[in-house]
């Protein structure tokens, strides 16, 4: 159930995020999902993408820094309170959300979301005793 | 072990009897032949004979870098240019260069000092050794080379660059020995570690390391990457070259003084008064055995303290605490004084932070801003915002409690900062530029 994403670390200066791009596009990897988070002097790029050992390879080889971690990716339903149904689940269970952003594309009717948490594990039982539908791995790097 | 024991360890008061039967010959030799010593001592009110004992000393003018380059290029020299059988010359970065020219006896005190430091250092025949240190004007290979074939070495004539070849040598000779800057020797092993070579299973035992400050945690870093003991050697081309001073392998606890050649003093930098023993200051070297170009109490704006506590390795020459900056890279920031040194020590003692670093320094109105950028590791990188913003602010943080310094840290990206193959360049000074 867990998805591995990728962290990349770039200096806030222009054109920086199109160079991790397009090396990641040379080396025919492709971006499932993106996410920058970023403060006045530095960004952490977060990427879901199909084949991430390739992806951390090349770029490494172009001296990037970068790491793995865990995420999870939820079904939301599209509906309003949909979000807010899954936080408040989390929250009676004292899961701590790092951070979350949307996936692009959609899982049938439903949205998808990103999730980075403290405690993954733990957040996984919350969510699957209260029904919410985790995506597969597979099913993430293949919508 | 030791290379001259009949020098080396002569007692104190042996010490003292031949430095001032030196310098007083030194004294007599510089006023007799160098018309800028005349002068200087003529405006003191000095003559060589008030020189009475190693106190007197004192009343001695001193030479700064300066005098070298007004006297530019021969102007000091105190033997007939027929003597001089080497010329060498400092960078200089601004104008021209310091130029030194040593007659036939002064290679032989280098070659002599420099292999009393190899052999200090844990050196001996039968060792290969790797000398990356440039040979050129500056001082560092040739010095090197010498001294370690004096020693019986067999001696690797590398040069600085060309860093894959120097480790496909340095693995196919089977190099022991290291001689070259401590940011070239992690430079070596940074390249080692791209190239897929494990550097910690060569040969190599030591690392002769000098020609720029280096703290106590770089040198951990370099003993750890490199499985070799780093040794610290002191040296200036004004005074002599590598091979002023060294520290032994047998207490790697400050660097001795060949003070049968030297006599060190520590001063006040700001005022010139001579401090008591055991204070911080600055290092003022008086050469006694000099020929081609003497000098008498020359500035080396070198921070260091004097030990003269008896040394477990058996030497009795004076100690020097290991470099604490030079009063040249000494930055002053909002009237603080900072060394680049202490900064990288701060930087150090963080878990993860790698010592690749640069202190750039600007001025915003009257006031100076200092940016110290820090480049982020996959130890220290995290993929949450949080973390990072911890991390520069701790180090801001130890800054402003080591120091007393507000700066701005600025996480960079690896290999942001230029990596050097000789020294290190950690400061940018861009408030001359802009004022
Ligand atoms: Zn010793």
């Amino acid at each position: 159930m867990k998805v591995e994403q990728i962290s990349i670390f770039i200096e806030n200066k222009s054109g920086r995020l199109a160079e991790v791009c397009g090396i990641l596009g040379q080396a025919g990897v492709n971006i499932r999902a993106l996410s920058l988070a970023d403060t006045s002097d530095f960004g952490i790029l977060r990427l879901i993408v199909k084949d991430s050992e390739k992806a951390l390879k090349v770029l490494r080889e172009h001296n990037f820094t970068v790491s793995k971690t865990e995420v999870i990716g939820v079904e939301v339903p599209d509906s309003p309170g949909g979000l807010s149904t899954i936080l408040q689940i989390l929250d009676r269970n004292n899961v701590n959300v790092e951070y979350m952003y949307a996936f692009v594309e959609r899982s049938g009717d439903n949205a998808v979301i990103i999730f980075r948490f403290d405690d993954v594990d733990e957040a996984i039982t919350a969510l699957s005793k209260n029904g919410v539908n985790i995506l597969k791995s597979e099913m993430i790097t293949s919508i | 072990m030791i290379w001259n024991d009949d020098f080396e360890t002569l007692p104190r008061e042996a010490i003292e009897a031949l430095q001032l039967k030196r310098l007083q010959q030194t004294v007599e030799r510089v006023y007799a032949t160098v018309p800028f010593y005349k002068k200087a001592f003529g405006k003191l009110g000095i003559k060589p004979a008030d020189i009475k004992s190693l106190d007197d000393l004192r009343k001695l003018p001193f030479t700064l870098k300066q005098d070298m380059r007004d006297n530019y290029p021969y102007g000091l020299f105190a033997v007939p240019l027929e003597q001089i059988v080497r010329i060498h010359a400092s960078s200089g970065t601004t104008g021209k260069p310091t130029v030194v020219g040593y007659s036939r006896r002064d290679i032989d005190t280098w070659t002599e000092l420099m292999a009393r430091s190899f052999v200090a250092a844990g050196t001996h025949k039968g060792d290969i050794i790797h000398n990356a240190y440039g040979y050129g004007l500056f001082t560092g290979g040739l010095g090197a080379h010498y001294g370690a074939e004096r020693v019986g070495a067999s001696v690797i004539p590398m040069s600085g660059g060309n860093t894959k070849k120097q480790l496909m040598i340095m693995q196919d000779f089977g190099s022991t020995v290291l001689t070259c800057t401590p940011s070239y020797s992690l430079y070596l092993a940074e390249v080692a570690a791209e190239e897929g070579i494990d550097i910690r299973k060569l040969k190599l035992k030591v690392g002769i390391l000098g020609a720029e400050p280096w703290s106590e945690k770089m040198r951990q870093e370099i003993e750890d990457k490199l499985n070799i003991k780093a040794i610290d050697i002191y040296g200036l081309s004004e005074i002599l070259g590598p091979g002023v001073g060294i520290e032994c392998i047998e207490a790697q606890n400050g660097l001795h003084i060949w003070e049968d050649h030297f006599i060190p003093e520590i001063i006040d930098p700001e005022t010139g008064e001579v401090l008591p023993d055991g204070e911080r200051g600055e290092l003022v070297i008086t050469t006694i055995t000099k020929e081609g170009i003497p000098l008498i109490r020359y500035r080396t704006r070198d921070i260091t303290r004097l030990i003269k506590e008896p040394c477990i390795c058996g030497r009795t020459h004076a100690r020097i605490e290991r470099l604490s900056g030079r009063s040249d890279d000494m930055l002053i920031i909002r009237g603080v004084n900072v060394f680049p040194s202490q900064i990288e020590s701060v930087l150090f003692n963080i878990e993860g932070v790698e010592p690749h670093y640069q202190l750039i320094v600007e001025r915003e109105g009257t006031l100076d801003t200092l940016e110290v950028q820090v480049e982020v590791n996959e130890q220290t990188f995290s993929d949450e915002i949080k973390i990072l913003q911890g991390l520069s602010n701790k180090i801001r943080k130890d800054i402003k409690d080591l120091l007393g310094v507000t700066c701005k840290v600025r996480l960079v990206e690896p290999k942001s900062i230029t990596r050097s193959e000789g020294k290190a360049k950690r400061v940018i000074d861009n408030r001359q530029k802009n004022s």
